[in-house]
């Protein structure tokens, strides 16, 4: 076939009009996070003390260690859904999330005394906190990687960690208003594995399914 | 691109004839780069166009048009090569971004959207047919055909998807 010939068929099917991509996005973004919060009312549901732990420290910390983690990463997310992407600065935003948790561990550490460092570590709800993070990331990891494949991505890997860090910050940030440990020490270890897991199941399924 | 992303026919066919050539010097750089055949540059050319089409709602209004051309055919570029068993690892940015506007050979037919088209279903391979090779409008496909204009846009648009969609298949 002549390329002529072809672009007499692509123009000629101009018309049909397609949704632009932040609006997708946006979309997809809601789509799953609706998901997410109704399996969280169900199942977990917000703790009960937890508008009187907004005074303290630890608790509002949470929320902000794991929205330092999913605002970058959506917006890089987002960014790399168009071919010419660059991260720019944004890989440098996402550090963010690391720096903080690290500063915070620091501070634990030197703020209680060395024999409850463990209890502290362990808490109650490992498991729960392991399971359920990457239960209520998968809603939002499926529409995020629905709406890269409407998109158009060249650095698919990259953008399948980018995806899977935003929905697992997503999810952190739900399950911390349930969770009852608010030690960093716990935080950096079980919601990091919890974050680990969906950005491997990320890595390992998301890119093949990126190509265009 | 605006234009045609507002549904202005002929600006559509006038800008994508205008980037053929330039996607074309792009592919021609790449494969000279890497060694391989020029005879399937028109492939690439093609897959390139049929990606901006449908991918074109991932350009950006605000930014220039042609750095996303660029991407596209690079990533185009590359999945070829891949798929011809050729380690890609060199980055192929300065390659393309270098490039200048060539004298420009005839083209020659691309093979590969042949086959496709073979491929499609009868009457979606009737349609692009007629738009193609014969250069009929929409309007006298659908009289022809007697389908509604609606339908004859909504098969064409399939067919364009699945012609790309082959592309894809081939990777994995």
């Amino acid at each position: 076939m002549k390329t002529e010939d072809l672009i007499k068929a692509i123009s000629a099917d101009a018309e049909l009009n397609q949704p632009s991509l932040r609006l997708s996005f946006v979309a997809a973004l809601v789509a799953g996070l609706a998901v997410s919060i109704a399996f969280f009312q169900m199942e977990l549901g917000v703790r009960e003390n937890a508008w009187e732990s907004l005074g303290t420290l630890r608790f509002p910390f949470k929320f902000v260690l794991t929205l330092s983690l999913a605002i970058p990463a959506l917006a890089a997310a987002y960014r790399l859904a168009r071919p010419e992407a660059k991260l720019g600065n944004l890989g440098w935003l996402m550090l963010t999330a690391p720096v903080l948790m690290f500063g915070a561990i620091a501070l634990e550490l030197s703020a209680i005394p060395v024999a409850e460092w463990w209890d502290k570590l362990t808490g109650q709800t490992a498991w729960s906190c392991v399971t359920s993070i990457p239960a209520m990331a998968v809603a939002p990891l499926i529409a995020m990687v629905a709406v890269l494949r409407y998109g158009a991505v060249t650095r698919p890997r990259l953008a399948s960690l980018a995806a899977g860090l935003a929905t697992a910050g997503l999810s952190a940030t739900l399950y911390a208003s349930h969770c009852p440990n608010d030690s960093p020490l716990f935080i950096a270890t079980w919601y990091s594995i919890a974050t680990a897991i969906v950005v491997l199941f990320s890595l390992l399924v998301a890119p093949r399914l990126l190509r265009w | 691109m605006r234009a045609a992303i507002a549904g202005d026919e002929p600006a559509y066919q006038k800008l994508l004839a205008s980037l053929a050539p330039v996607v074309r010097s792009a592919c021609r750089a790449g494969f000279a780069r890497y060694g391989a055949p020029a005879n399937d540059v028109e492939d690439v050319v093609q897959e390139t166009l049929l990606a901006i089409h449908l991918k074109r709602h991932t350009w950006q209004q605000s930014e220039p048009l042609t750095p996303w051309v660029l991407a596209i055919a690079r990533n185009k570029l590359i999945d070829h090569l891949r798929r011809g068993g050729r380690a890609v690892k060199v980055p192929i940015d300065d390659v393309i971004e270098t490039l200048e506007a060539e004298t420009e050979e005839q083209p020659i037919d691309s093979q590969e959207m042949s086959v496709m088209l073979d491929a499609l279903p009868d009457r979606q391979q009737r349609i692009v047919r007629m738009i193609t090779l014969e250069g009929r409008a929409i309007k006298e496909v659908a009289g022809e055909m007697e389908m509604k204009e609606g339908a004859v846009r909504v098969a064409l648009h399939r067919s364009l998807k699945a012609m790309a969609q082959v592309y894809r298949s081939k990777l994995s």
